[in-house]
């Protein structure tokens, strides 16, 4: 079931039963992937490359197929992210926001129901995601942080695979 | 202008979004305050799941890795290999308990010995972000935790809290780049700063490329940063070697070497000593000194009671002169006295002076 046939169905008298969780999930779905990021980490060190809500972010904006939701959604996450960071708010609500718009974008434009391109756009996004937060860091804060571009090409192949069969578990919920 | 704005809502709306972002990154910067309520919301929304679930790992990981490990058994030796599993359930479950029980102790000793006011905290969860060397502790402002505290171990300094929320605290790794402090070297008290790399190595910089500084020194804390009290452990010099303007030392940092979950904050700091270079970095594993023996042939405390035998060599020579004594026996004139009797109580031992029991060390 996709956004278009829920008016479909709601004119013929059918709620569809998504509909009354989907405000539920849409909170919580980020809330865990920021508990994944703060937690496992501590334990796995080696799953620390793992951007989960940067794969939230992207499937939400990719399978509402909306700019707008994307961006307040990369938006909201961003800055919860940056909450939880010692670094000031905004970074990541920024980079999130663009990924959220731009990904929203690539939704109307792609079949992002397959996993192909599914794989290529969180590749896509996650290398984006890296270079501009690195940008941003040097530019507005002028950290001397490094960037490593072969390995966040391997980060983003890794997050890009995890990618995959996150989807398709976030398209049954 | 409202056909603009309608036809390019989404453009619109982004850019509102991006610069109201960048507005409040600017007004964070310029005046170096934060927005604590969104940052208390976030940490009060996610810490207090962290902890449970940190809670449940803690007491059950053990047992559950050990089941699924079991449910593979199969055939005839599936009972045999249950029981097994079972026995390594209990025996992995004590050793961690035992673990559990060192690490606590050796808190319990250094925070006892330090004369730093000190409070244990757990480790919870990492901060968000790439490279991040921040984590988040179990105690907060309910507790007294302020930011700028410092954070040790017993083998070092760890890190220091950089935000307090009221259920827990950020604190800071020494691996961080962000992280400085004033330190000094033991051998030949060169002053420095620590600066963490992003990486397990941590960096000594502003040390002249003059200074005598070689590869396993100590160095500690000078105190000079007022946030570490002086004399602190911070780690062995891995690499040293000349620099373009100073000494290019890396000093492995002993506090979290061995991986952290618990940590000391310091509440109270005071300031100690640097060890003189003499003496060993190694803590030296000694006995308690075994209680008196009341039984005459036995072996005597004689460093308490005055008398001029001290050595076990000594002790061992009077008894045999007692036991001579007791038998007629003149040593070096043949013959061999009979050892295996009970030779009398020495007489003429000075009685031992009152003592009164000193007070236990801290």
């Amino acid at each position: 079931m996709n956004e278009l046939e829920t008016p479909l169905l709601m004119s013929r008298g059918i709620a569809p039963e998504r509909s009354r969780w989907r405000w539920v999930i849409l909170a919580t779905v980020p809330l865990l992937a920021l508990m994944f990021q703060v937690y496992v980490p501590m334990l796995v060190s080696s799953l620390s490359f793992v951007e989960l809500p940067l794969l939230v972010t992207l499937h939400m904006a990719l399978t509402r197929r909306s700019s707008v939701k994307g961006l307040l959604y990369g938006a909201a996450v961003g800055l919860m992210q940056d909450a939880l960071s010692n670094r000031p708010l905004g970074m990541f609500g920024m980079v999130k926001t663009l990924v959220g718009f731009f990904a929203g974008r690539a939704g109307v434009l792609m079949d992002v129901d397959n996993a192909v391109v599914r794989f290529f756009t969180a590749l896509v996004f996650y290398f984006f995601h890296q270079l501009f937060y690195w940008f941003l860091a040097r530019g507005l804060l002028g950290q001397s942080l490094e960037f490593d571009a072969l390995q966040t090409a391997f980060f983003a192949l890794l997050n890009a695979a995890a990618a995959v069969p996150l989807f398709q578990l976030l398209d049954r919920i | 202008m409202q056909f603009l704005l309608r036809r390019y809502r989404d453009l619109t709306l982004l850019v509102l979004v991006m610069v109201s972002q960048l507005l409040l990154l600017a007004w964070q910067v310029r005046t170096g305050q934060d927005v604590r309520l969104i940052r208390v919301w976030a940490v009060s929304g996610i810490m207090p799941l962290a902890r449970v679930v940190e809670f449940f790992r803690a007491n059950s990981v053990g047992a559950i890795k050990e089941y699924v490990v079991l449910w593979d058994a199969k055939g005839e030796n599936r009972e045999l290999k249950e029981e097994v599993g079972k026995l390594r359930m209990e025996n992995h479950y004590l050793k961690n308990e035992l673990a559990t029980a060192d690490r606590a102790r050796a808190l319990a000793v250094f925070q006892s010995s330090s004369p730093s006011k000190t409070l244990a905290a757990r480790l919870i969860g990492s901060a968000t972000g790439a490279n991040s060397r921040v984590v988040y502790i179990d105690r907060g402002s309910n507790s007294g935790v302020q930011k700028g505290m410092a954070v040790v171990t017993p083998s070092g300094i760890a890190g220091k809290i950089v935000a307090s929320y009221p259920g827990v605290s950020q604190m800071m790794l020494v691996t961080d780049p962000a992280f400085a402090a004033g330190v000094i070297s033991r051998r030949n008290k060169v002053l420095g700063t620590l600066k963490g790399q992003g990486s397990n190595v941590t960096l000594v910089d502003y040390v002249q490329n003059e200074e005598d500084v070689k590869e396993g020194d100590w160095f500690y804390t000078s105190g000079d940063d007022r946030i570490f009290p002086k004399g602190l452990p911070v780690g062995q010099v891995r690499l040293s070697r000349h620099g373009r303007t100073f000494k290019e030392i890396h000093i492995a940092p002993s506090g979290i070497q061995d991986g952290i979950e618990e940590v000391l904050i310091v509440l109270d700091g005071v300031h100690q000593s640097i060890p003189e270079a003499g003496e060993t970095s190694q803590k030296l594993h000694m006995l308690e000194r075994p209680p008196a023996e009341s039984s005459p042939d036995k072996m005597i405390d004689f460093s308490s009671t005055g008398s001029k035998v001290a050595t076990d060599a000594d002790q061992v020579m009077q008894k045999y002169r007692r036991i001579g004594a007791a038998q007629g026996h003149e040593y070096g004139g043949g013959g061999v006295p009979n050892f295996n009797i009970t030779p009398p109580p020495p007489a003429a031992e000075p009685k031992p002076p009152p003592q009164t029991p000193a007070p236990k060390q801290p």
